[in-house]
């Protein structure tokens, strides 16, 4: 029992990790109607700066920071790459972009920082765990989850009640409206791409305290972010959020059971999903059909 | 030239290059082997282009028939025979018959859904070859088996690099004549109709999934004959060679070469495979990043592949 309640909170964890990174590449492909494979990359990026500020900022500042500098390159990536793809309808030539994005991104990191993986050093007031029977439920481990939601929840509030967020999910419905309407539709998309890119970056810090950074750290996440999209419906941010958890979690409780298919897990859930709703859970008819 | 003319000339000059591939590569600073994997991965993306540039589906899981390919031949050559030719059929048939039954799956959906449900396809099966260790080696890889001569009556053929050479170009004017047949065929018109107007085609009475799980099958068929010899030329099959990024490589020599030629996959794997071969010479900490500006470059500026380019080139001329 204590072994699924493990695994299930591990998954969990991981699950609130797919999730914010399945909302921010979910908001670009909306809005930018780009398939941002450097998705993972970019996580690593921000997990990177931030380790490389910490000495200088503590855990807090590099929290913050971190993802803050990966949104400004991604700024600069959209306006100088992805920009050019916009109009262009077939999705293969964002596709192959941003993988070769992700091919210069971990090439990079790899150089500047090394291949080998590197520890990331959390708050010992964070590092203890909460109770001695459920060891694994340690402060930080909390921390993360509340960290996720508390994202998330800022996220969904400033889409709903600022007049930029506004703006933004009327793009995702209409954009040539919304321009007609007289928004400066590129500034709206760079900033939408960069938020993307700083809750990538965020997830990326927050990984950086439970795993080791690596890399190739955004490798194994990026699919599985995909899966999470297509599980909750491409489209959709909420659905987004809930593809993430479900994975997660499901990839938790497999490596209770049966560890060997834990990997596996996460594509034979979106097959069947896909056979049952062609769209997802919540995805919406004729996005990127 | 009319265009005809132009095509027959075309495809006679190609060939006579491809045959006399050992006499002049050497020449100019290639070798043989790197040849016969140009012509690999030309055959793999060039089935592969039967779905992404002909039908118009977005397959980012061709990885998994190629990979499959291999480990058949692999396996057939362990297990079963000590023939080179029934084991390129083995890996042949285990592509085409996986990409049949699985095509059942994915031929009914469409775009972006299309090229994720073909990708989670291709990762199921990585993670099988990956974790399976009795029957494929797990991480590993493959081997244990080596490409055996081939014997004509009191001939032994011995296949070192120039007559294997010979034996990928066999194979692969065989998957050629194949595509190039359907492509002229009205199976193959009827392919370009749904790339073009999906809803019309429909209209029209056809039914557009059935044609798509055909494409799926036919280009899963020649991509486990490319993946079969892949498995004879490095004597050895990895778990990679089912990986996704494998089945963006696919996607990149297509689009490189050109999605809208039938030769523009060729033209894509020898300048993918010649570049990757010789960065990786030159920069091996970095060749990374040189491949994925070539992917940028490739995106920006010449997003109808080179034989594309060349195209409107001639016509305007």
């Amino acid at each position: 029992m204590e072994l699924v309640l493990f695994d299930g909170f591990n998954g969990l964890i991981q699950g609130a990790f797919y999730a914010l990174m399945a909302l921010g590449l979910s908001l670009i492909i909306s809005l930018n109607a780009v398939i941002n494979f450097a998705h993972g990359g970019f996580m690593v990026i921000g997990a990177y700066l931030a380790f490389t500020l910490e000495p200088y900022l503590g855990f807090w500042g590099a929290l913050v920071v971190g993802p803050v500098l990966a949104g400004i390159i991604g700024i600069l990536v959209e306006r100088l790459l992805v920009r050019r793809l916009y109009g262009r309808s077939d999705p293969v030539y964002s596709l192959l972009l941003t993988f070769g994005l992700a091919l210069i991104i971990e090439d990079s990191v790899r150089s500047i920082w090394g291949a080998q993986g590197v520890p990331f050093a959390i708050p010992a007031a964070l590092n203890s765990p909460l109770s001695s029977t459920y060891f694994f439920v340690t402060g930080y481990r909390v921390f993360v989850v509340g960290a996720i939601v508390l994202a998330t929840s800022a996220l969904f509030a400033f889409l709903r009640f600022s007049s930029f967020g506004v703006r933004i999910r009327a793009g995702i419905l209409d954009l040539e409206t919304v321009s007609a309407l007289g928004v400066n539709v590129y500034l709206l998309r760079a900033v939408n791409f960069a938020i993307g890119i700083m809750l990538a970056g965020f997830a990326g810090v927050l990984a950086a305290g439970v795993l080791q950074l690596s890399p190739t750290m955004g490798n194994d996440v990026i699919m599985a972010t995909f899966v999470a999209i297509v599980v909750g419906g491409i489209g959709s941010l909420l659905g987004s959020v809930l593809g993430g958890l479900i994975i997660g979690v499901a990839a938790g409780v497999t490596s209770a059971y049966a560890p060997v298919a834990s990997d596996v897990v996460i594509y034979v859930i979106m097959a069947a999903v896909l056979l049952v709703r062609p769209r997802g859970l919540l995805g919406q008819e004729g996005l990127f059909e | 030239m009319k265009g005809r003319a132009r095509t027959i000339v075309a495809t006679l000059v190609i060939w006579a290059l491809l045959l006399t591939v050992p006499a002049w590569l050497p020449e100019i600073g290639g070798y043989t082997a790197l040849a016969s994997r140009i012509l690999i991965y030309a055959l793999c993306a060039m089935a592969l282009n039967i779905l992404l540039g002909y039908t118009g589906m977005m397959s980012f899981g061709q990885a998994a028939y190629f990979g499959l390919g291999g480990y058949g031949a692999g396996l057939a050559l362990i297990h079963l025979t000590h023939s080179t030719w029934l084991a390129v059929v083995a890996g042949t048939l285990l592509g085409g018959l996986a990409a049949l039954l699985l095509g059942a799956l994915v031929m009914r959906s469409r775009g972006i859904y299309f090229a994720m449900i073909t990708v989670a396809i291709g990762q199921i099966l990585y993670f099988a070859a990956e974790r399976w260790d009795s029957i494929t080696g797990g991480q590993d890889g493959l081997t244990g088996f080596s490409r055996q001569p081939l014997r004509f009556g009191h001939l032994t053929v011995p296949l070192s690099d120039v007559p294997f050479y010979y034996f990928v170009l066999f194979w692969f004017a065989i998957g050629v004549a194949v595509l190039a047949i359907l492509l002229s065929s009205p199976l193959g018109h009827t392919f370009v109709a749904i790339r073009e107007n999906r809803r019309r085609a429909a209209f029209l009475g056809i039914n557009v999934s059935r044609y798509v799980w055909a494409s799926f099958a036919v280009a899963g068929l020649v991509a486990g004959l490319s993946g079969s010899l892949n498995a004879l030329l490095n004597n050895f099959v990895s778990p990679a060679d089912l990986y996704w990024v494998q089945s963006g490589n696919f996607v990149i020599i297509a689009v490189l070469g050109g999605m809208r030629s039938f030769w523009g996959p060729l033209v894509g794997a020898i300048i993918f495979i010649g570049f990757q071969n010789y960065v990786s010479s030159v920069l091996p900490n970095n060749w990374e990043t040189v491949i994925g500006i070539l992917f940028i470059v490739i995106v920006l500026f010449f997003p109808s592949g080179i034989l594309g380019i060349a195209r409107r080139r001639a016509r305007i001329v």
